[in-house]
């Protein structure tokens, strides 16, 4: 299970119309080692894919780094990742399963002609053979 | 030369929860050997069957891509930080 704040499904639909009809692409920070997960904060980034920026993403290592040097000093761990899919659905590709890591989690957004529409979470499988949806639980935050 | 492997969240669960392991190495070929050696699970996600690094894993020696030093034969200096950084990728086709 995921659990996404409203407030952070918000930003990373809105990240996804900003970007149309390109790919978004950021950091997600958060606790959860186990089965359940949940989300605190998100790192936008660039979608540094030269070629393909419409149907592909990519990730700098130099942002990789930043992303992990901007949880480890917010006490989060760098729990995954999320990207947008322009006018297709919020499924993984196999493009997206030959490039993904065991452990992360994987949040994905349609935005069909500009607008953001529906968010989906995955883990991959230990062997690598295939996703597994992830129940996304989406709630507004409550007050610390 | 003491030098201090970063290993990523992702591989964590195949070495042990580690976040970071310190050896006494000359080379990273000698570190991340050391390092597979002692968790063998570690191997499949960073080497390919044909025994090569993964071109989805890079390997850092302090800011500097080990592609652009001597990839595997790079040497290593007392104090020096190797960091594994997964290639993070996908796309809808």
């Amino acid at each position: 299970m995921l659990r996404l704040h409203d407030e952070l499904a918000q930003r990373i639909r809105s990240h996804g119309e900003v970007c149309y009809p390109h790919e978004c692409c950021g950091a997600l920070l958060g606790r959860g080692d186990g089965p359940e997960r949940e989300i605190v904060d998100l790192l936008p980034l660039e979608n540094r894919h030269g070629e393909s920026p419409r149907s592909r993403f990519a990730v700098s290592p130099e942002d990789f780094r930043r992303a992990e040097r901007f949880a480890r000093e917010r006490g989060l761990d760098l729990v995954g990742w999320y990207h947008s899919h322009p006018d297709h659905p919020a499924l993984p590709s196999e493009f997206d399963r030959a490039h993904a890591w065991p452990w992360y989690s994987y949040v994905i957004v349609s935005v069909a002609q500009g607008r953001a529409g529906q968010i989906s979470a995955w883990r991959l499988d230990d062997n690598r053979s295939r996703f597994t949806p992830d129940r996304l639980e989406t709630a507004e935050r409550s007050a610390a | 030369m003491s030098v201090k492997i970063l290993i990523p969240t992702p591989l964590r669960p195949y070495a042990e929860k580690n976040e970071s392991v310190q050896f006494d190495v000359r080379t990273v070929g000698e570190a991340l050997d050391l390092l597979t050696g002692r968790f063998a699970e570690l191997r499949q996600h960073l080497y390919a069957d044909d025994g090569r690094l993964r071109s989805f894993v890079n390997v850092y020696v302090n800011d500097e891509d080990i592609r652009f030093l001597q990839k595997e034969k790079t040497p290593l200096r007392e104090g020096d930080i190797v960091s594994i950084i997964p290639s993070i990728a996908g796309g809808l086709l």
